[in-house]
Parts: C-alpha cells; sequence; structure tokens
C-alpha cells in the first residue's frame, strides 16, 4: 500500500511523541493534521493513521466517526459552519441559514456542484456574544447579517 | 466603547481583552507583573499554596462551583504514579464565550497558573484541553507556551527551582460532551469523548490511568492572583460567603450592550446585570424569560429576576449559574422554538451511552417537533415532565441532568403558551 501521508504529517507526529504517554493519544491530534492536508479524511488516510498508531482501523474510525469536525467525505473549498444554536438562534440565525440555502441553492449538510461552498448548521462555537456567527475554514466570522455574509460570499475566489 | 469601561470595580481580567498586545510575554511582564506570583509560589510549601486557594473560597469557574483547593487536596500524596493537571478549555456550554478571552489575550496568566498549581499537588505535566474549533486561540496559546519554554517559565528547572513542568494544547474536535470532565480525559487519551463511570474519580484515576485535576480556564487564571495577594484578599473580593473573587459574566441574547461583564461573585443582581450593565432590553421590548447559567440551567420567568448572581442564590430558585452564560429573551420570541433547539442540542451531543439520555432527547424534541406543526396534544405537557424526570439524575454524567432540567422549567414556567400553541 502506497503512503498518502504527507511527510510533514510525520515530522509534526514526530514532534508530539514525546508529549504523551501513550501512542494512542496521537489519534486526535494526527486525525487533525491529516486533515489540514487533504481537507478530509480519505479512507487510506485512516487506515495509515491506524498502522503508524499501530491500532486497528476500526478504532480509529470509531473515533473520527464521534467529533464532528472531522469530515469523513469531502466538502467544498468554503465550508460554512453556521451557529444556530440558543444564542444565535435569537439574533437571527435562521435567516442566515435560509438566506445561505437561497443564495447558493443547496440544503444544509450539501455542497455546491462546483464544490466550491459546504453549507452546515453548527452547535454553540463559543461566540454568543457577537452572535450571529459562523465558522469558515479556520475564522470566526461575527455580528453577521444576510448583507455581510452577502458581501462576504461574493468576495471569495 | 471597550469592554473595560462596561464593568465596576476592581476587575483582574477584562481590562485586557480586546488589547492585542496583551497576549505578549513583554506586556504581561510589564503590565501584569508577569511571573512574579510563580517566584514567590516556587519558593513556598506546596501545602502552603493549597491552603491559600482554599482560603480564597475560589470555586470552579467551568459550571459545577466546587472549591478548587478541596479538588487538589484529593490527589493523594504517597502515589507514585505521575500527576496530571489538565486544563478545560473545551468552553461548548452554550452561552458561554469568557475562555475564549482568556486565552487569546492572556494566555501568559494561564501558563502561570498553571505552573503553580502543578506544583502545589506536585505535577509535573499538563494538557490544555481546548475545543477544536478555537483553531486562533490554539495557535495563540502555542506561541506563548512558545515563549515561556524560551524563557524558563516552562521545562526543566523553572526559575532555578528544580521544578519542571511541561505543557502541551491538546485540540478537541467537536463534541459537547467533551466538556464534561472523564469525557474530556477519554478524548485526550485519544477516545472517544464517553464520560466515565465515577467512582474512581479523576483525583485518583484520571489522565492515563493516574492522579489528575482538571480546572476550568477561568478557575487557573485566578490562581496567580491568590498567590501574589493572598487568599484572603481574594476572598473578599466576592460579597458572599464560600465564594470568592470577581466572575466573568457572558451576557448574550436580546440586550443592547451583550458581552463579557467581570463583577465580584455575588456582587450584583440578574436585574441590574441586564438592566444597569447591559443597557436594558434590546429596542425596548419586555424582558420574558432569562436563561442564567449556559442552556444547562433552567430557565427563570421575568419575575424571578432580582435573585444574586451567585451560585447559592440561584440553587435556592432553582437554577444555576453555571458557567455564567446568560441567554436573555425578550417577548418578541418564541419560547418553544427557543426550548425545541435546545433540546435538540442535548439531542445532537448525547453520547448514546445511557439510555435515559439517549432516547429520552429523542423523544423530547419530536414531541417539541409536533408541538411546533401544530400537531400537539395537551396531554404532551404531562408527557415532557414525565420525561425529564426519568432523564433527571438517572444518567453517568451531567448531559442528562442538563436536558431535562431546562425542558421541565420552560414546559412548567410558561405553560399558558404551550396550551395556547397546542390550542392554536
Amino acid at each position: 500500500m502506497s503512503k498518502v501521508l504527507s511527510e510533514g504529517f510525520y515530522k509534526d507526529m514526530k514532534k508530539l511523541e514525546p508529549r504523551y504517554p501513550t501512542k494512542v493519544a496521537l489519534l486526535l491530534p494526527a486525525l487533525h493534521r491529516a486533515q489540514d492536508d487533504f481537507g478530509w479524511l480519505p479512507p487510506e488516510a485512516l487506515d495509515e493513521i491506524a498502522e503508524y498508531i499501530e491500532i486497528h482501523p476500526a478504532q480509529v474510525r470509531e473515533v473520527a466517526s464521534f467529533y464532528t469536525m472531522y469530515n469523513l467525505k469531502p466538502v467544498g473549498k468554503y465550508h460554512l459552519k453556521i451557529c444556530t444554536n440558543a444564542a444565535c438562534s435569537l439574533m437571527g440565525a435562521n435567516e442566515l441559514v435560509k438566506f445561505c440555502e437561497k443564495k447558493l441553492k443547496i440544503k444544509c449538510g450539501e455542497t455546491t456542484a462546483d464544490k466550491k461552498f459546504t453549507l452546515d448548521e453548527e452547535e454553540c462555537l463559543g461566540s454568543c456574544g457577537t452572535a450571529p456567527m459562523m465558522m469558515m475554514g479556520p475564522r470566526y466570522y461575527e455580528n453577521l447579517d444576510p448583507e455581510s455574509l452577502s458581501d462576504l460570499l461574493d468576495s471569495l475566489e | 466603547m471597550s469592554l473595560a469601561a462596561q464593568t465596576s470595580g476592581e476587575t483582574l481580567y477584562i481590562q485586557h481583552f480586546g488589547n492585542e498586545e496583551a497576549r505578549t510575554l513583554d506586556y504581561y511582564l510589564r503590565q501584569m507583573k508577569g511571573y512574579q506570583a510563580l517566584k514567590k509560589a516556587l519558593a513556598m510549601k506546596p501545602d502552603d499554596i493549597i491552603e491559600e486557594v482554599k482560603k480564597s473560597n475560589l470555586r470552579g469557574r467551568g459550571g459545577a462551583g466546587f472549591p478548587t483547593g478541596i479538588k487538589w487536596g484529593f490527589i493523594p500524596k504517597d502515589s507514585d504514579k505521575p500527576k496530571y493537571l489538565v486544563c478545560n478549555a473545551d468552553e461548548s456550554e452554550p452561552g458561554t464565550f469568557k475562555d475564549r478571552d482568556l486565552m487569546r489575550y492572556t494566555p501568559h496568566l494561564l501558563i502561570e497558573g498553571m505552573v503553580m498549581s502543578a506544583f502545589a499537588f506536585g505535577s509535573n505535566a499538563g494538557y490544555i484541553y481546548i475545543r477544536g474549533e478555537y483553531v486562533q486561540e490554539a495557535r495563540l496559546l502555542q506561541e506563548a507556551i512558545d515563549e515561556a519554554y524560551d524563557k524558563g517559565y516552562l521545562g526543566k528547572n523553572i526559575l532555578d527551582s528544580g521544578f519542571h513542568f511541561d505543557l502541551t494544547v491538546h485540540r478537541g474536535a467537536g463534541a459537547y460532551i467533551c466538556g464534561e470532565e472523564t469525557g474530556l480525559l477519554n478524548s485526550l487519551e485519544g477516545k472517544r469523548g464517553e464520560p466515565r463511570v465515577k467512582p474512581p474519580f479523576p483525583a485518583i484515576s484520571g489522565a492515563f490511568g493516574c492522579p489528575t485535576v482538571v480546572n476550568n480556564v477561568e478557575t487557573l487564571c485566578a490562581v496567580p492572583f491568590i498567590v501574589d495577594r493572598g487568599g484572603e484578599w481574594f476572598s473578599k473580593l466576592g460579597k458572599l460567603e464560600k465564594s470568592g473573587g470577581t466572575r466573568i459574566f457572558c451576557v448574550s441574547g436580546h440586550v443592547k450592550k451583550p458581552g463579557l461583564y467581570e463583577l465580584p461573585s455575588g456582587g450584583v443582581t440578574l436585574r441590574e446585570l441586564i438592566y444597569d450593565y447591559c443597557g436594558g432590553i434590546l429596542d425596548d421590548r419586555k424582558l420574558k424569560a432569562v436563561i442564567p447559567g449556559g442552556s444547562s440551567a433552567p430557565v427563570l420567568t421575568a419575575d424571578e429576576i432580582d435573585v444574586v448572581l451567585d451560585i447559592e442564590p440561584l440553587m435556592k430558585i432553582g437554577s444555576m449559574l453555571g458557567s455564567a452564560g446568560i441567554m436573555v429573551v425578550h417577548d418578541g420570541y418564541d419560547l418553544i422554538h427557543l426550548i425545541y433547539r435546545i433540546t435538540k442540542f442535548y439531542d445532537h451531543e448525547s453520547c448514546g451511552q445511557c439510555t435515559p439520555c439517549r432516547e429520552g432527547c429523542k423523544w423530547m424534541v419530536n414531541i417539541f417537533k409536533r408541538i411546533l406543526n401544530g400537531q400537539g396534544r395537551m396531554e404532551d405537557l404531562d408527557l415532557l415532565v414525565d420525561l425529564s424526570d426519568n432523564i433527571n439524575q438517572k444518567t453517568l454524567c451531567a448531559l442528562g441532568d442538563a436536558a431535562a432540567g431546562p425542558v421541565k422549567s420552560f414546559v412548567t414556567k410558561f405553560r399558558h403558551e404551550f396550551e395556547a400553541r397546542i390550542r392554536g
């Protein structure tokens, strides 16, 4: 089987190894690191992580599928995660979701045909004082309204 | 308006929020007496630090409000296993957003607090378990940790004391349940974040089967102040007995000025916070409901807001201060939709180990859905209360209680709204 994980992955993991008393503890950092490379977690990457950590591939999958941040299928170039939990809902998050669904012509959980956008509802992201908000890539976009969100989406290449 | 201007009295943290420079070591050393308390702590007897923290009446800021010094005291002294200090930076209780600012604006305060806490109960390794979505905050923390290693505040032989402490940032990956301390520990070990059966408690068998203390970010950030200025001083910052220090309140929802407010523990009522500090209700509408301690806290009506904001007073009226995440709701918002959305969250986040929580949340969501769709039945209201009673206190961790309490309180206190909706 040919390797799919990058040299950078193994380099970063090597650095982390001495920080933990067990190798299994590297599983979450490994999944994050692999996803940074691929944008999602292809099956071959999960298998290679299992091999690296020396655990059963099923153990990697049962952990990867427990956490919502790990994408087990490909997502669009821009992954919009709009918080619709209590505080954001109070401040109009549902209008943002409806607006995106209409503008991008997809439903929550779907990706546009050109693979540019994936739209998801998200649970509380810890930014309730600047609601409504969404996460895209590593960044938070706060105090949104349909106009500012529209401008943001239009500005994306 | 700056955040600092939103508050009154002595504050420890909030004056630095919003200031990008505050996160640098240089600022921390010059403006915040950085790492001076650590010097003092490393010259003290570890037990004396624990005594000082006990005297300070510092209580856990993550939600449970357990006295921090007593928690440290549970760590066995005679164990030959390594001991771990884990900072709970999962901050996933809806309505809570204070730890994010502590980490991005005062990361060195957290690091210093962790080193001296670890010294107090004899730990040489710590982890900051930070929620996965706080990507920027994890990066900023790592930068501060690297700086601290560079200058000898972390690592081997810290400040020539002979004490060593290693600190690692560990990112979660999107699971509310990892805010529960044993779920967090499983997650740290590379497993699904399912809570453990207790006992054994983490103090005996925590991370990697070793004695472990799990403390919230805000809790650990208080420690340098306690060591520097004394437990008694810290205790007196609070206005009630057995509840020391200031507290960062997170206010969101329908107020004119949402945000963070640092105030003395037990120093203000909920009414004062909403009307005097937060400028009152958005669009000058009428207040309808307040969730006072993160979405897990039973709801309060507009008639209940003269309660003093602290752990015991809120407990006395059947709610809780929790993580001090206060969500305010005006009379223009549909409460049935709100409790539906909150319950949907718990259903989504239930780890599935305990039947009452796994099944009960699903049933409650379905009942709310049918009420919202105009197909509710009057007997649904008693059924919701019954379901809630059969989840509460019947699960391994507090997620079950967190799902049950809000449902019962919404349905009981706002029953007339549900009845009106069902009648159509």
